[in-house]
């Protein structure tokens, strides 16, 4: 009788774990559907791009002939662009995170404001072009420039700032903010001298994530007219005459990465497939850098950080 | 109840007063947390409030230097009278910035919270944000460190984190900071609740060689403690003060039946 039951035990034991079983394989196969895809581009791209990576790629303007056609207008657009993004977005996204946080009266106004700027984060990158067109084209003017490149993807990722720019701040412990009231520290102080500092690595996460998200986006770039063939320079900023400097490439037309990547696909000839899978290289080459660069800096600013 | 009048406590009257409660209500929003507080501070002496969990006692420690402006909805009533006889003046009127009551009462907390930042620059932040020099800073700095028994562990990693410092260096190193800017009254959250018997024993020698600088007044759990390091106790019971007097006739013989019960160890 006993060891009958004790049988039983060990069958309900077996078939539990078998069902177990089943699903960690389940798991595993879910699992590699994403990994393996990702994997199996990643790799794609590089064997058919990776090889046409030299100098003259990055030097090279971009040309009717495959082999001589380069991304020098490209990443050199990409990086004014986002310089602009940067000075735009940064001084936006980080005060305006600082009002909601600190100074923002906590009543349905700003649950208001706070539920628009969480939505903004997720609205299709395509109505930001929109909205850039009416406004920075036809409203101001600026035409199909650096410079409306620059502040629509400004506008683009700002949610993104304000919203990681709340979160740093509002980790910053209340025991600290304590202390330094209890000095006498007027509120300004407080956040000055205290609460950006202590957040500001997780703040500059923030920004350079933002930042990598707009260096790939090209929908709202080719709504506002961006042009997929340059074969010039903008200005350079520096100049070699006085005064310097010049803005005079704020007003340039210009392309970026992703838009040359997107006009090399779109071509019928196969040899422009494997210029594009290149400049694919390039554009996730840069993406990394950005961001190993933003976790290399959360590292220096959290360093010292301990409550 | 004693804690009504404590004008008329004869033993007390050489003392100097150096703050006056007067018919203080606090609420933090509906809630009626301490009723009807009268008590004298007196200068250069500690006060130790004592009282079970939730008897109001660190909340009226937090009114001295309207801390708990800092939330919304909170509400004082009544008076914190304070400085000498001929000027005195209402800490809690709205017409007094909360900033300039804190410029004049320092505060150490529960748990040690020293800023992410150098030993030097947390001493030096309070001086900075007063306006005072580099040189004054600098001296300063030497100055409140060798107060708290510090100097001699730190002067030579004044640039060093002060998160990096044991728990008693970094309590010490919160009372340095408190005490930089002179303060008037010094408020101390049970300040060495946080830490081991050691620390705790350095803490209370120091807080008893302030006494000659500063003001103190202390809330703690500890009723030992209390007795230790207080000249004066008040004990506190359900927002209410129950009794005030010296630490020496509350606890050997405490005029009212909840104070005899709590510091016998009845209940609390």
């Amino acid at each position: 009788m006993k060891s009958e039951s004790a049988k039983d035990v060990h069958k309900l034991i077996a078939w539990a774990k078998l069902w177990q079983a089943g699903f960690i394989i389940l798991g595993v196969l879910s699992l590699l559907v994403g990994i393996v895809t990702l994997v199996a581009l990643l790799a794609d791209m590089f064997i058919k791009g990776g090889p046409l990576i030299s100098w003259r790629f990055f030097t090279s303007f971009p040309s009717r002939n495959a082999e001589e056609a380069g991304i020098l207008s490209a990443w050199v657009g990409s990086l004014l662009v986002m310089f602009v993004t940067a000075l735009a977005a940064i001084p936006l996204g980080i005060a305006s995170g600082i009002y909601l946080e600190e100074y923002a009266r906590k009543n349905w106004i700003a649950d208001l404001i706070e539920i628009n700027v969480a939505n903004l984060a997720g609205v299709p990158s395509i109505i930001y072009g929109l909205l850039a067109l009416g406004l920075f084209v036809y409203a101001f003017h600026l035409g199909d420039t650096v410079l409306t490149a620059g502040l629509t993807l400004a506008i683009l990722v700002l949610p993104v700032v304000i919203v990681t720019t709340r979160e740093a701040i509002r980790a910053v412990p209340s025991s600290i903010r304590e202390a330094s009231y209890a000095l006498g520290s007027s509120k300004w102080q407080t956040i000055r001298s205290h609460v950006l500092p202590y957040g500001m690595g997780g703040i500059l996460t923030g920004v350079i994530v933002a930042l990598s998200r707009a260096i790939g986006e090209t929908a709202p770039l080719i709504t506002i007219g961006a042009l997929t063939f340059i074969a010039f320079l903008p200005d350079s900023p520096v100049q070699s005459q006085f005064p310097y400097i010049s803005f005079a490439w704020l007003m340039s037309p210009f392309t970026v990465l992703p838009i040359q990547m997107f006009n090399w696909v779109s071509r019928p000839q196969p040899e422009f497939q494997l210029n594009a899978a290149a400049a694919g290289v390039v554009l996730v080459g840069m993406t990394l850098l950005v961001n190993g660069l933003a976790i290399y800096l959360r590292y220096q600013f959290r360093k010292g950080i301990k409550w | 109840m004693v804690g009504k009048n404590p004008e008329n406590i004869s033993a007390l009257q050489t003392d100097q007063t150096k703050a006056l409660v007067r018919n203080l209500d606090f609420f933090y929003g509906d809630n009626h947390a301490l009723k009807d507080i009268n008590m004298p501070v007196y200068a250069n002496k500690v006060t130790a409030l004592i009282g079970p969990s939730g008897c109001g006692k660190t909340t009226l420690l937090r009114c001295f230097n309207r801390m708990h402006d800092l939330y919304p909805g909170n509400r004082y009533k009544g008076e914190i009278l304070l400085g000498e006889d001929q000027k005195q003046s209402n800490i809690l009127s709205k017409q007094v910035d909360p900033i300039e009551v804190r410029m004049n009462i320092g505060m150490v907390f529960q748990k040690p919270n020293p800023f992410p930042k150098s030993i030097y620059e947390n001493i030096a932040y309070g001086l900075k944000i007063r306006g005072h020099s580099r040189s004054f800073i600098d001296d300063k700095v030497e100055y409140s460190l060798r107060n708290a028994a510090l100097w001699d562990e730190v002067k030579d990693r004044l640039q060093d984190l002060a998160v990096n410092l044991s728990g008693g260096q970094q309590q010490r190193l919160c009372i340095a900071r408190a005490m930089a800017t002179d303060p008037e009254i010094i408020l101390f959250d049970e300040p060495t609740s946080a830490l081991d018997p050691i620390a705790t024993l350095s803490i209370e020698q120091l807080i008893l060689e302030l006494k000659d600088q500063v003001t103190v007044l202390i809330v703690t759990h500890n009723m030992q403690q209390a007795v230790r390091v207080s000249n004066y106790t008040a004990f506190m019971y359900l927002g209410r003060l129950i009794e005030f007097d010296t630490t020496a006739k509350i606890f050997a013989k405490p005029a009212v039946k909840e104070t005899a019960d709590y510091v016998s160890g009845k209940f609390g």
